[in-house]
Order: C-alpha cells, then structure tokens, then sequence
C-alpha cells in the first residue's frame, strides 16, 4: 500500500503571530517556520503503517516555494521514503491545494493519503474533505484513531458529542486530530540520511491548474484587545462581584 | 440574495447552532432556507419553521443520511444547492466535515469560521489561532461558507413557516457508518452552555475533574478542558476548548488551573466574563481575565461550591 502524506511549512507554533502595519497581511519575515503540527501526525502514521507491514512506500509532499523543501527534508529524516515538492509562489487557497494534490493523486495512485485536519495558519480545515470530493474518495477526518482491515480503513472519528466510527473502502483520504499518535523526533543518522534520499521538484504551473486566487484578502488586523480586569483576595468577594458587578450569576 | 442553511441536529434533535447560522445568513439575504437532512428529523425540521427569519424548510427524511456521512450529505446539497447564492452551515465537526466536499464538488473556494458579515460577498474570520483577524472577500458566484456559531446571537422565533418534503435516496459507497460513542453527560454542551468551568494540567489528573462537578451542578455549567489536561490524557478530547477543539463564547467562564495558552485562548477569549483561578500569578490566563483569584485550585474548589 502506498502512503500519499501532503505537509505545510507552517508559523512555528510555539510563536505568536504578528500583523503588519499596514494591515496587509501577517508579518512572517524572520519568523520561525516548523511543519504544521497536524501534518507531522500525518506523517507519524503513515510511518507506523510502514512499520506495521500495511504500507509498503510513504511519499511527502509539500506546495509552496523552495522554503517548504526543509519541512519535507523533515518528513524523509522521520521515515518517509522519498518526497516530491511542488514548486509556487502563488498564494494558494485550499482548493487549489487540493487541486494540485488530485492531480499528484492521479499520477501516483496511492492508497491511502493522509495530511493533517487544518493548518494553524489559516485555520480552514478543507483540504482533506476538498481532496475527497476531487478524487471521488471517502473521507475519514479528524481522525483519532486508523486500522486498516483488508481493503478497508477503519477510521475513528473526533465529533462534538465523542466519537465516530466509520469504514472507508480503500483508496482513501484520512485527516488527523491530535489524539491519533504522538510524532517522533528526528534522530541525527536520520537527518544525515535523509540527505539522500530523492526529492523531485515540480512545477505547479505544469500541472494544468488554474491557480487565479477566488478569495480576496481585504485586510488583517490584530483581534480586539481583552483588558484584564481585577485580581480578587478570596472566594466570598469572586462571588460577591459575579453577583452584584459582572450580573452573569443570582 | 438567497441562502441555503445546513440545519445541525443529532438524534433528531435541532441543535441550538442552527438559529445562530440563521442570523448570520438573514445579515447576507433576505430569503434564507434550511436543509434538514437525516432521518427521524420532522421534529426538527419543525423546530426550523419557528426559527425568526426562516423562509421555508426543505426536509430530507431518509435512512441514507441517518448518520450525517460527509460523502451522501454533500452529494444531497450540491443537488439542492441551484440558484442560492449563499449555503451556510456551522463550523461544527459535522459542518467542517461535510461543507470543503461540497465547495470542492461545485468547484467553489470556501471561506471557514466566519465571526462577522460586512456584507454579501465580505467576511470577517480569525487567522493564527485568533491571533488576526482577516477580512476576506469571496470573488465566487456562489459562497460557501461555514459560520462560527458562538459569534452570532440566535435569531428569534416566528410562526412556523412551510416544511417542504424532498424526496432523495443517495446510495453512498465511499464510507459507511460503524459506530458512535457518545459522551454521556446530563450536563449542557459546551458549545450552547451559558456558563463553562474548564480545567488545565493544574488538576493533576483525571480523577481531580470530579472537583469540578460540583461548582458545575450549582451553576448548571458545561465542564471544559484545556489542550494540555487532553494531551495529558485526564480527559476526553470532546472536552477540549481551543484553536483545535471546542470554540466558545459563554456569559461566564472559569478556567481552573489553566495557563493560558494562545492555543485555549484562542477558544475562550470572546467569553463575556472569565474568571480565572490559578496560583501561579505570572500564568498568561490573567491577562484576559476578568477576575483573577490568585490560590490553590484545591482549597478554592471547595470554597466555590460551598459559597454559591
């Protein structure tokens, strides 16, 4: 079985994002970038499937300009078996993302693809479900937990009231919640032989998809400011002032 | 301008997001109508009728959408979708799951989680886990868009209008059902709970969680959780409150032994009054707190229940 795993070079998350000036966009220069959080999970689990005997090849891919081709290093040193980057400078919207992941779809033919639920920048949480619909597949998100059980993934599902168990006929499309696997580190032998190992760089232009933006980013500002408020001495005066001041309890 | 609302429901029960999509989607067009699709789901569907605002509701009663599959639900809209220039559904785990298909299926960007309608075409969403604002306008002939329920008040009531029976049986071989594991819990859900008590790593583990009941039965409060008690694995991950899980916007929050970071903020920080207990005094929580009581979460627990 072969393992499709789509990653985004993503803001750092342990770093706080920041609004430009002029309101035109959040300022990333000289930021920290890491790989989305969710995308490292993808990339776990498609590497312990590999360990597991159920996939037999795991490739990463990642969108975006030459930067991205770091975050799939990463992907090769945590096992992935070779990594193909789609080279862009264009400011891609999910579904073009998706777009240009049915056609890698189309010419590698994988099994199984999975990729992370959102990514914490644009916090848009479609690319999986998008990909699904493109490629004609089921789709199994916010994943918690995948078993794959012959021709089928078996995929327990993260929804607000607790969990969904669902069955998807393979080829598949899978995307991960937090509770699905905690990723490894990349060890140093891995990070010298991942050096190695292939990455094929293509142009995204040569992939027959409109990438003319549908949504137009007007501005960015900084969210209302939260003041903070008191620090009370005791239990009796909380209560007292979510009474008689805040009015939110009788 | 006409807008197609995805009605949200669990064993044919109408959830309280619906009528606060609704009232995004009357600021966008002055004819909204609502999908309801699932099966045993004419009590909702007749709940939709009072919803102030609602034109007609189009009910889809049928075994084939029983569990709300992303695959048959989004072939169902795109089929209903026509001429409305608008489909909105909440940025529930059901509404993320099954509204991208349908962007994608008719080939339309979508726009996620919007907290604010400027107008017809421009919305406000957050960015960076809450950490920008973006103001973002779709170009597309038909918007999709899913709505961050919380950030909407819910549109009133009105004599019921007409329920429309659709007939449609989508066969679905792309996914089936297998089984669900519901929270059981007598306690209001986070997402529609007036008041929330939510706990951090500060409860040590899973059994000091029971500390919360109490505050909780006085209060009629949803218990909550930070990331970092959901990673540490005291609770369920439908508890958590954050970029990632629940985002929520109660009359009073308390956050019990929570640090305070952006990650949970970003769930909880349009909370009308938040009330933050925690006995680090430099813990980041205390800078959108309202009410800061620097203590023991043990002894403060106890005192809370008792004073209430």
């Amino acid at each position: 079985m072969k393992v499709l795993v789509p990653i985004k070079r993503v803001i750092d998350y342990n770093v706080k994002a920041r609004v430009k000036a002029d309101n035109s966009d959040v300022d990333l220069t000289n930021v920290k970038m890491a790989m989305n959080p969710f995308c490292e999970i993808a990339v776990e689990e498609a590497i312990r499937l590999k360990e597991a005997g159920s996939a037999t090849e795991v490739i990463a891919v990642s969108i975006g300009d030459k930067a991205c081709q770091e975050q799939l290093r990463t992907a090769l040193a945590l096992g992935a078996d070779k990594a193909i980057h789609i080279e862009t400078d264009a400011k891609l919207e999910s579904l073009h993302v998706a777009k240009l992941l049915a056609k890698l779809v189309e010419q590698e033919n994988p099994e199984l693809v999975i990729l992370g639920k959102q990514s914490i920048d644009a916090d848009n949480n479609q690319t999986g479900q998008m990909l699904g619909a493109l490629t004609k597949r089921g789709q199994g998100t916010f994943a918690s937990k995948l078993v794959i059980e012959g021709e089928n993934a078996v995929v327990t599902r993260e929804v607000d009231g607790g969990l969904q168990t669902v069955s998807l006929p393979l080829p598949a499309i899978v995307t991960t919640d937090l509770r699905l696997n905690e990723p490894r580190y990349a060890t140093l032998p891995n990070i010298m032989k991942a050096k190695r190992k292939p990455l094929d760089v293509v142009a995204a232009d040569s992939l027959g998809v409109d990438l003319a933006p549908r949504v137009e980013l007007v501005k960015v500002e900084e969210p209302a400011k939260r003041e903070a408020g008191v620090i009370v001495e005791s239990v009796e005066e909380l209560v007292t002032k979510l009474k008689t001041e805040a009015k939110v309890i009788s | 301008m006409s807008v197609l609302v995805i009605a949200e429901h669990e064993n044919g029960v109408l959830k309280p997001e619906t009528a606060k999509v609704v009232s995004a989607a009357v600021k966008v067009g002055s004819q909204v109508d609502v999908l309801v699709a699932g099966h045993n789901v004419a009590g909702a569907a007749d709940a939709v009728a009072s919803i102030a605002g609602v034109n007609v509701v189009k009910l889809v009663d049928n075994v084939s959408f029983e569990h709300q599959l992303a695959e048959s639900s989004a072939d169902l809209i795109v089929e209903i979708a026509g001429s409305y220039s608008h489909i909105f559904a909440s940025a529930s785990t059901t509404g993320k799951n099954i509204l991208p298909r349908v962007a994608a299926l008719l080939d339309k960007s979508q726009i996620s989680e919007i907290v604010d309608v400027i107008d017809a075409d421009t919305f406000k969403r957050p960015i960076y886990a809450g950490n920008a604002i973006a103001t973002v306008k779709s170009l597309e002939s038909q918007k999709i868009v899913t709505v961050r329920a919380s950030a909407f008040d819910a549109a009133g009531e009105q004599a019921p209008v007409a329920v429309e029976s659709l007939s449609n049986d989508n066969a679905n071989t792309l996914s089936s059902f297998v089984g669900v594991e519901q929270t059981e819990s007598e306690r209001p859900e986070l997402t529609a709970a007036p008041v929330i008590i939510s706990g951090g790593r500060g409860m040590q583990n899973g059994e000091n969680f029971a500390l919360l009941n109490g505050v909780a039965d006085k209060l009629g409060a949803a218990i909550g959780a930070s990331r970092a008690a959901v990673d540490a694995g005291f609770v369920p991950n439908d508890m958590q409150v954050g970029q990632t899980g629940k985002i929520v916007a109660p009359d009073l929050y308390i956050a019990v032994g929570i640090s305070g970071a952006i990650q949970h903020l970003a769930g909880m920080k349009d909370s009308k009054v938040i009330v933050a207990i925690n006995k680090d005094p430099e813990a980041p929580i205390f800078q959108v707190a309202d009410y800061g009581l620097v203590a023991d979460l043990f002894d403060v627990l106890p005192e809370l229940e008792q004073a209430l």
